[in-house]
């Protein structure tokens, strides 16, 4: 009923707004669908699917007239890939909302993504290839009172799978942009933004033995200055105490995150260094939520987004319980017609990362325990992940682009797969792709890449080498063909011996325009699959793909 | 039911006005100094704009720019025409967007879309995504995915729009 009262107050905003003027409304949409089909593999384990074919399709609608605009999005899992979450199983509407702006007063009612600075507190998104929408439903303003400050403030739920979850949120925003509001700063060399943002959120207490707060906030503040080739942002992010209320997990304990980044440019060159800390700053839409459900903060990771396959073998993703983390970042263009440089130019990048645990664990305040980690500890901390890589990329000639790549990785297999102390795995990579133009728009493209383990002790030996090569030809504007071949040399693991094993795969692509079809068959190897540091699990399969996107 | 309802309501709505040419959403995005702009300020004086989105961990965007950064004088030069590039990078690789594209020498106009406001009002699924803007900033060709040599069609698209 509710939503129907939306749809018909929207329809007759939208009727009176075309009869004020005379410009068309226009719409616009897009659509993807991805479906696989499954065979039972036992040489890679993969497993037996019932349906044998599965899909994900979904489909965005968008209406806009002037300050006017209405969107829904249907989407249809029947049934959902393997590594998504089976309860989206099923077909609806999850997401539709109708905004209005009047005089700089911006007002959505129904669903709404929304990001409070760098999200530390607050980020409602989606990202669709790793099965998250948390998207909130309710009631959003957005007002600028004068120029340079800005004001959000809105009261939702949150989605959950095809539901809502239990917690009612209430947040405010603002953004002062201190150039722009103080007239003696306009003109200065030096820009400011400073923001803040607050969280709260409403849940029930129906614990029969803890006393629970029913409202738990969190707050967060931020800057941003720039001179010239200079920029440095910062966040601060302070959670109060949020018990879960069982018997393993009650902390009593409040959370804080604090990052900061400072970047260097000029043309040619960047620079960038990044620090960040973050105790227990697990927040979400319901008490004690678990995995990805119902997230309401995101703590963005501190490691370079790897892009390579085998590169992003060993991914890494925050640990919103507790981290200090580094990094560090150089690009660097040797110029055309210089002695590293060439005819063409060079690129050339390095980033370090490093990321460990709190001193003795996270901020807990239980009945057997009161612990506040110290603030800064690197030495003799548990280590997380550590990454240095290099790549190199240069035009050889006018038809020939060689790009290199090397990486030396540690991963804590352990900690990162969720238990407090772990073992890690040393792996080193070596990446080398070549472009070759045959001529304009034929462009033949090959990637060879190699993993290799650190054999010793200290290590685990995780699944061992691995080699992988491509090839790809690509005919612009419409065709693409992909061959691909991932070689593992045989492992054991926990007592069960598996041989070697080539992950075969073909695919070939048509576009046009924003019409675009994938055809793949082949194997698909086991695997965690990121996108900005938050991760979902892949099965291997064995079997036919289809993609197919559009838009208008 | 109600669902029905919700669509059907939809597309009567959308069908009570003829549609035309789309033009730009009005989007809040974030400068590379981290201030807020509106999308619906682009502006290259009634010539062509491109409007490329891209990420710093996708490969083929990268590529895209790059090739385009190669010509772009030339470009600039015959047609006028202003690529302005959207990072869809979030608060995990923001921060490197400017040093980034500063390093690779690009000339573009940059833009931050964090949360991914204007990907969605434009409905962009993946990138690559590239749009070709006419003089009344209306979106009159656009592609996903890049392959290499794509940009002598975009170009042709361009030098079409002055004819």
């Amino acid at each position: 009923m509710k939503k129907l009262t939306i749809i018909i107050a929207c329809s007759f905003i939208s009727y009176l707004t075309q009869s004020q003027d005379n410009s068309n409304g226009t719409f616009q949409g897009d659509f993807n669908l991805s479906a696989q089909s499954y065979y039972e593999d036992p040489a890679i384990n993969a497993e037996k699917v019932d349906e044998f074919l599965l899909m994900n399709a979904y489909s965005n609608i968008r209406y806009n007239k002037g300050n006017f605009t209405f969107g829904v999005r249907f989407e249809s899992y029947l049934n959902v890939l393997q590594g998504f979450e089976s309860n989206f199983n099923g077909n609806g509407i999850p997401y539709r909302f109708a905004q209005y702006n009047v005089n700089g007063l911006d007002i959505t009612v129904g669903n709404f993504y929304e990001q409070f600075g760098n999200g530390l507190i607050f980020r409602s998104y989606e990202e669709k290839t790793l099965g998250i929408d948390n998207v909130m439903d309710g009631v959003r303003l957005k007002y600028s009172p004068f120029k340079g400050l800005s004001l959000k403030g809105f009261v939702a739920t949150q989605r959950l799978f095809w539901e809502q979850g239990p917690g009612i949120i209430r947040g405010f925003d603002t953004d002062l942009n201190l150039n722009e509001a103080i007239s003696s700063l306009e003109g200065s060399k030096t820009y400011a933004v400073i923001g803040g943002s607050f969280i709260s959120r409403f849940q029930d207490d129906n614990n029969p033995v803890y006393n629970l707060p029913e409202n738990v906030a969190a707050y967060a503040i931020r800057s941003t200055i720039n001179r010239g080739k200079i920029s440095f942002n910062s966040e601060y992010a302070y959670k109060y105490n949020d018990p879960a209320g069982g018997i393993t997990y009650n902390n009593f304990a409040s959370g804080s995150a604090l990052m900061s980044n400072l970047s260097y440019s000029q043309r040619g060159l960047g620079i960038l260094l990044e620090a960040h800390r973050v105790d227990n700053m697990d927040y979400r839409s319901k008490r004690g939520g678990t995995g990805k459900e119902l997230t309401l903060n995101y703590i963005p990771a501190i490691s370079k987004q790897h892009a390579y396959t085998l590169a992003a073998l060993y991914p890494f993703a925050t640990q919103p319980l507790g981290e200090i983390g580094f990094q560090g970042e150089i690009n660097y263009t040797f110029k055309k017609k210089s002695k590293l440089g060439g005819k063409y130019g060079t690129q050339f990048g390095i980033n370090y990362s490093r990321i460990n645990g709190l001193n003795g664990g996270p901020s807990e305040l239980t009945i057997n325990r009161d612990h506040t980690p110290m603030f800064f500890s690197v030495i003799n901390e548990e280590l997380y992940f550590r990454d240095l890589n290099f790549d190199l990329k240069k035009k050889i000639s006018k038809k020939v682009k060689v790009m290199l790549n090397y990486l030396d990785m540690i991963y804590n297999k352990d900690v990162i797969e969720g238990k407090i102390i772990g073992k890690n795995v040393h792996a080193r990579i070596g990446i080398a792709e070549v472009n070759y133009k045959i001529k304009p728009k034929h462009t033949l493209r090959s990637e060879f890449q190699y993993l290799s383990i650190d054999k010793s002790d200290k290590y685990y030996k995780d699944q061992g080498d691995w080699v992988m090569g491509l090839l790809e030809y690509t005919f612009s504007p419409h065709w693409f063909f992909a061959f691909v071949d991932q070689y593992n040399g045989g492992y054991t693991s926990e007592g069960k011996t598996y041989e070697a094993v080539h992950y075969l795969n073909i695919s070939c692509g048509y576009s046009k325009g924003t019409n675009r079809f994938v055809l793949g068959y082949g194997k698909v190897r086991e695997g965690i699959f990121c996108v900005g540091g938050v991760c979902r699990n892949v099965p291997s399969s064995n079997g036919f793909t289809l993609n197919i996107t559009s838009s208008f | 039911m109600k669902k029905i309802l919700i669509l059907t309501a939809f597309l009567s709505c959308c069908l009570l006005s003829e549609s035309q040419n789309r033009t730009l959403p009005r989007i809040d995005l974030k400068t590379l100094d981290n201030i807020t702009f509106n999308s619906s300020e682009f502006n290259n004086d009634g010539k062509p704009i491109v409007i490329s989105f891209w990420a710093t961990w996708c490969k083929p965007c990268i590529k895209e720019l790059n090739n385009i950064a190669e010509v772009y004088e030339d470009w600039q030069e015959e047609t006028g025409v202003k690529v302005i590039a959207v990072s869809i990078d979030d608060a995990r690789n923001m921060s490197k967007v400017k040093p980034k594209v500063n390093a690779l020498l690009w000339d573009y106009e940059i833009y931050c879309d964090p949360n991914g406001d204007f990907k969605r009002a434009m409905g962009v699924g993946t990138v690559p995504h590239t749009f070709l803007l006419n003089e009344n900033k209306e979106i009159v060709y656009q592609h996903t995915g890049y392959k290499d040599g794509d940009e002598y069609d975009l170009f042709k698209k361009i030098e079409a729009l002055l004819k």
